[in-house]
């Protein structure tokens, strides 16, 4: 790995410099889907990659679920329902209705779609560079990890928001949900409404925000870290050296955060849920 | 770092993820969990069953030849006693028939003695009489004596 990372690195450094070789590991392979591109625009890279892992990791999971018996099970079987045990538990702390028509699928969902789209940060970068400009050219953008792009955090954390309100608006009704802005957290009395209504417009708003931040962030960061170290092994011996040991050392640590964030994220998303069905 | 249409697809993907794993991976999941729970729960209480059952049939069966060696030193007792009462009936009976078949002895002998007694009162009167008569030849009148010679006779 640590070869690899300086023979690219050093073949970076010969055809441009490091912030240029920076750009070019942080820029989408974007798609513009009409004339005046702006909005819409599709990072192919980021849906692709997620579109996949999604299909990959689910699929795995219902290879097994479609044939999962209450006899002996396989070990297949076995490792699938220790994360469901794992899942199902979590979720049952925090939610307390039927957790199993909606909310504890949802939550295995997110923590191993997640979790997919995270470790995607253990691939050298270079590498993904290497495989991308073989096929498309030295020019060719490619960013493996989905997570480390805004896009996807937020449009997971939008959908969680949504939910989150229809749950609202189901469990208490339109009328009850709009009567919650206004009376809750401070009470029913009038000259409170305002500031009722203004503690939860903060609420909803930071709510998707923070959310989808931490995972980005925490992801984004774990990239730049490996690119720098990259470029840090570009620069001769002792460098690739102290490179490849901080690299190993940051990928190592990196699984943590990788497994943490998905799990942090699966639980906001749980707790969001839960307190949507929770009158105050 | 701009939000563009990706956030949409995203979110898209995202919700068919959620359907797919709401219709398709959790329930299967989830019934083989809760069937086997209930089966491994189904064992554990039949387990348990089965072991009060043993117990209580143990304790049934303990009782039992309890009873059971109970009426047997009962009935070796009664047979005991049994036997020893008609060992006493016997001995009672044999007594009895013995003392019985004594008396009827006794009885004879006494009935043969005054025989025999008769006949030598008779047979002494008789020759008391016959001496008599030889020595008293002509004084003594048999009959106006015989009758205090049988009345003498019969004091003897």
């Amino acid at each position: 790995m640590a070869t690899e990372h300086a023979d690219n690195a050093q073949h970076a450094q010969h055809a441009l410099t490091p912030s240029a070789y920076i750009e070019h590991h942080l820029s989408f392979n974007a798609h513009p889907l009409n004339e005046g591109a702006g909005f819409w625009t599709l990072h192919v890279d980021t849906f692709v990659m997620s579109v996949a892992l999604g299909l990959i990791v689910m699929g795995l999971i219902w290879l097994v679920a479609r044939k999962a018996t209450a006899g002996v099970p396989t070990k297949g079987q076995a490792f699938v329902e220790l994360v469901f045990g794992f899942i199902d538990d979590q979720v049952k702390n925090i939610f307390h209705g039927n957790r199993h028509s909606f909310i504890a699928p949802t939550a295995l969902t997110v923590f191993l779609w997640v979790f997919a789209m995270n470790s995607m940060d253990f691939l050298p970068v270079d590498w993904v560079a290497g495989i991308v400009s073989f096929f498309g050219g030295e020019h060719a953008k490619w960013r493996a990890v989905p997570t480390s792009d805004i896009n996807t955090t937020f449009a997971l954390a939008l959908t969680v928001w949504i939910l989150m309100i229809f749950f609202a608006i189901k469990v208490k009704g339109f009328g009850g949900w709009i009567h919650e802005l206004f009376c809750a957290p401070f009470g029913t009395k009038i000259w409170v409404w305002p500031a009722n209504f203004m503690f939860n417009l903060i609420e909803y708003v930071s709510k998707p925000l923070s959310h989808s931040l931490r995972l980005f962030g925490n992801m984004y960061a774990g990239e730049v870290i490996f690119l720098l170290l990259g470029m840090w092994a570009a620069t001769g011996l002792t460098g690739t050296i102290a490179g490849a040991i901080l690299g190993a050392g940051w990928s190592i640590f990196h699984i943590l955060i990788v497994a943490l964030q998905a799990f942090i994220f699966m639980m906001l998303t749980v707790v969001y849920l839960a307190m949507a069905h929770e009158g105050h | 770092m701009n939000i563009n249409f990706t956030l949409i697809a995203q979110a898209i993907a995202f919700a068919v993820l959620i359907w797919f794993t709401v219709k398709f991976v959790w329930p299967p999941l989830l019934k083989a969990i809760e069937t086997r729970q209930k089966e491994i729960a189904d064992g554990l209480a039949a387990a348990q069953e089965g072991r009060s059952a043993l117990e209580v049939a143990a304790k049934k069966s303990e009782v039992t030849l309890a009873e059971a060696k109970q009426k047997a030193s009962e009935i070796i007792a009664q047979a005991e006693k049994r036997g020893s009462q008609i060992v006493e009936e016997a001995k009672g009976n044999a007594k009895v028939e013995g003392d019985r078949i004594l008396a009827g002895a006794k009885a004879e002998i006494d009935q043969e003695v005054n025989r025999a007694k008769e006949g030598l009162r008779a047979q002494v009167s008789a020759l008391a009489i016959a001496g008599a008569e030889k020595i008293l030849r002509k004084e003594i009148d048999a009959n106006a004596h015989s009758e205090m010679l049988s009345k003498l006779a019969a004091e003897l």
